[in-house]
């Protein structure tokens, strides 16, 4: 990896130029300014590069906007062994994405305004992806007091959930919600009941029990987003729910929409890419949370993409060390690495035929970045220089053991992919390149 | 190796096996079963052979069964029983695989409380292993015992009715004898409250029943399973006396049988909450004692159908 320093101009040509944003899909050229995008277009540079500029030649690739990445779970501070804020961040510009939120759920918890601060601030000093913390939305994610919520979004937390577990009280979610109304705030949600989903491993059906698995049933999906929603119905709150995976939560959520509820949600790769099968063999790296669904869920994620019901992607991102997965399923963590997979198996949906390309890249730039109202996703002039320059077709072999990311628990190891990143930009600067 | 009769490295499920690979231990079980009423029970087949028993739950009968059957076939045998749940860590569990390679063995016989954790260290040992429970998942030797015990009372499999009854959700035992009677051709019935039915159990080629006169109706074989207090994770049934009144077996719901049907139980019993003494103690219907006699046998034809396949030391007969 090279990380080059520009701070002038420099000239994408050659580009075929995406911005989800604006739906442009041309050939173009770009240029950068220090931090910042000074033109885009495809007129730009017709008669030729003026000379002084540093010139990149894009040989007809695609430029978009960095990715934004909006369910990262870092490991710093608390875990380093699993993930640190800077190997997160080399994963992150390895596949293209630029801008990353976290989940508050280290040790200790992202619930005060100093947490908020060390985040920010390491991250802006190792420079790679930026990234922004959701803050805890009750006091040490335990569900019971809410927290400072607008201290913290005034320090830089962009939203507020419990990360991993549901904010299970529907008095506490209420006021959360209701709390969080005041100053215009979102919440957001892991929509699964807890108590539900206790002690289950995989999803709840034939093959859970072929296996011997206790299993989580759709309902503790479906429970909780439709509670969730009569609550936001009464306080009029903003309500997003994360990694949607089945089929009926996501019709309540087509419902809630259509009644003109201020709801989003996102679901990650694994959940249209794989199904309850990728457990086979007690395959602890697919043992996520929420578990993987069924078939019939599967393609219920695909058409909710599809038609929008699914507002963004975001990689669910969770590292875990071997001595977390190497163990007897039942004992095994949830979770999947995901960041440097989630630009090819997202580009999945576009060579399957259900997006277009411009549309698949929306749900992983402009859409998760105006769902947190990021500044980010958009290839306009004088918004932060954030680029990834990738080959659609170019098919590689995911290979988790060459994984930046201090963990290697992808459940889309060995998967063959198409869609390869060649080059990122954070703020103008080139931070990750590869020359193939 | 693909004309053995059981061309595979473990016995770590009776899914996926076959009905030539399940009839080859059936029988090799028959004889040893003849081998073992007479005086001299001691062969010499596995001598030189190491045999550990690496049991992470408490365990009395299937222990002493497969220690039992490794001396008879002359093979040295060392039981480790890790108390209680103390060793479940996935780290150690594959230190454990590592350690056990360094001692040479050849067969290594594994309980585990949770389901897959025999695969995972059979994946990691370089010997034979033998599934001996796996949380909820299989208990292969139980339902070869059970199919060996059916078959030497009713002189077959196929065409037989069999109903398994109560606790089904957390039962290794019922997986592995529906797996195994499936593909022997006998019809199965599971019978239990809803809340003991696992979801999706109706795909796996078995009749459902909540009422058990009705599921017991015109069987040939009963099979009880134990409720597993020390598997229950929240309340399934409300009380023992309750679970007795609908669906422990006592001589009445019995009569709901056929006139000539057997009742087994893989034991230990909780006699009077899911089987009166009355109906587990007759002689006639019982075949109780018989399972556990045949799980030694069924153990050597496992032991000595695994080990055909290992490679032969010079000390070995």
């Amino acid at each position: 990896m090279a990380a080059r320093t520009s701070t002038g101009l420099v000239a994408y040509i050659n580009a075929r130029l995406l911005d989800p944003a604006t739906g442009l899909d041309a050939r173009g050229a770009l240029l950068t300014n220090g931090e910042t995008i000074a033109d885009v277009g495809p007129g730009l540079f017709q008669g030729g590069v003026p000379a002084g500029m540093e010139v990149v030649d894009c040989q007809g690739l695609c430029l978009a906007p960095g990715l934004v990445d909006i369910r990262v779970q870092l490991r710093e501070p608390g875990e380093e062994h699993k993930e640190t804020l800077k190997s997160a961040g080399e994963a992150a510009v390895a596949g293209g994405v630029t801008s990353l939120v976290c989940l508050p759920n280290t040790t200790p918890v992202i619930d005060d305004v100093a947490t908020v601060e060390f985040v920010a601030r390491r991250a802006r000093k190792i420079g790679l992806a930026k990234v922004y913390p959701y803050a805890a939305a009750t006091k040490q994610t335990e569900g019971k007091e809410l927290s400072e919520m607008g201290m913290l979004a005034e320090a830089g937390a962009l939203a507020f959930t419990d990360g991993t577990k549901a904010i299970r009280n529907a008095q506490v979610m209420r006021r959360a919600l209701s709390y969080a109304a005041t100053f215009g705030l979102l919440i957001v949600q892991h929509p699964e009941e807890p108590s539900l989903a206790e002690g289950g491993m995989m999803n709840e059906g034939e093959i859970a029990t072929r296996m011997g698995l206790s299993g989580i049933p759709v309902a503790a999906e479906v429970i909780m987003l439709e509670r969730d929603l009569r609550l936001v119905e009464i306080t009029g709150g903003r309500y997003h729910a994360a990694h949607v995976a089945t089929a009926e939560g996501i019709e309540v959520i087509r419902r809630a929409k259509a009644k003109g509820l201020k709801v989003t949600c996102d679901t990650a790769p694994p959940y249209f890419a794989l199904n309850e099968m990728a457990v086979g063999d007690y395959r602890t790296f697919a043992k996520l949370s929420p578990p993987l669904r069924s078939e019939s869920d599967r393609q219920a994620v695909v058409a909710g993409l599809k038609d929008g019901t699914i507002d963004a992607i975001a990689s669910d991102h969770a590292p875990q060390d071997q001595d977390s997965k190497r163990v007897p399923f039942a004992a095994a963590e949830f979770g999947g690495v995901g960041l440097e997979t989630l630009l090819p198996i997202s580009l999945e949906l576009v060579h399957n035929g259900h997006l277009g390309l411009v549309q698949a890249l929306r749900l992983i730039t402009s859409a998760p970045a105006d769902i947190l109202g990021l500044p980010a996703g958009r290839l306009k002039v004088g918004a932060a220089a954030d680029l990834v320059l990738f080959d659609p077709e170019r098919g590689w072999k995911v290979a988790a053991k060459k994984f930046h990311s201090k963990s290697k628990n992808s459940p889309f190891d060995d998967r063959p992919v198409q869609g390869l990143v060649r080059r990122t930009v954070v703020d103008g600067r080139t931070v990750y390149v590869n020359d193939v | 190796m693909t004309d053995a009769p059981y061309p595979h490295r473990h016995l770590l499920g009776i899914q996926g096996l076959g009905p030539t690979e399940i009839t080859a231990l059936l029988d090799l079980a028959d004889s040893y079963a003849e081998q073992n009423r007479s005086i001299d029970k001691r062969q010499s087949l596995l001598r030189g052979r190491t045999v550990i028993n690496l049991f992470f739950e408490n365990s009395t009968r299937t222990r002493t069964s497969f220690e039992l059957a490794g001396k008879r076939l002359g093979a040295d045998v060392i039981n480790m029983q890790s108390a209680g749940s103390s060793v479940q860590k996935g780290e150690t569990l594959i230190d454990t695989a590592m350690t056990l390679n360094a001692m040479h063995l050849d067969v290594l016989v594994v309980r585990h409380p949770d389901s897959g954790a025999v695969k995972l260290l059979s994946e990691k040992v370089n010997c034979a292993v033998i599934n001996g429970g796996d949380g909820s998942h299989e208990h292969p030797t139980q339902a070869l015992l059970d199919a060996c015990t059916i078959r030497r009372r009713k002189g077959r499999l196929a065409g037989l009715t069999v109903a398994i009854c109560g606790d089904v959700r957390h039962s290794r035992v019922a997986r592995s004898n529906i797996y195994l009677l499936n593909a022997m051709g006998a019809r199965v019935r599971v019978i239990g409250p809803r809340t003991l039915v696992p979801s999706g159990l109706d795909r796996m080629g078995v009749e459902v029943f909540h009422d058990m006169r009705k599921g017991l109706d015109d069987v040939d074989v009963i099979m009880m399973l134990r409720i597993q207090n020390e598997r229950m994770k929240g309340n399934f049934i409300p009380s023992i006396r309750e679970y007795f009144h609908f669906f422990g077996l006592d001589r009445e719901k019995l009569g709901h049988a056929k006139p000539d049907a057997v009742i087994m139980h893989p034991g230990p019993m909780n006699r009077g909450v899911e089987i009166d003494s009355d109906v587990a103690d007759d002689v006639e219907r019982s075949l109780i004692r018989e399972q556990v006699e045949m799980g030694v046998a069924v153990r050597m034809a496992c032991l000595d159908m695994l080990t055909r396949g290992l490679p032969r030391s010079k000390g070995a007969v």
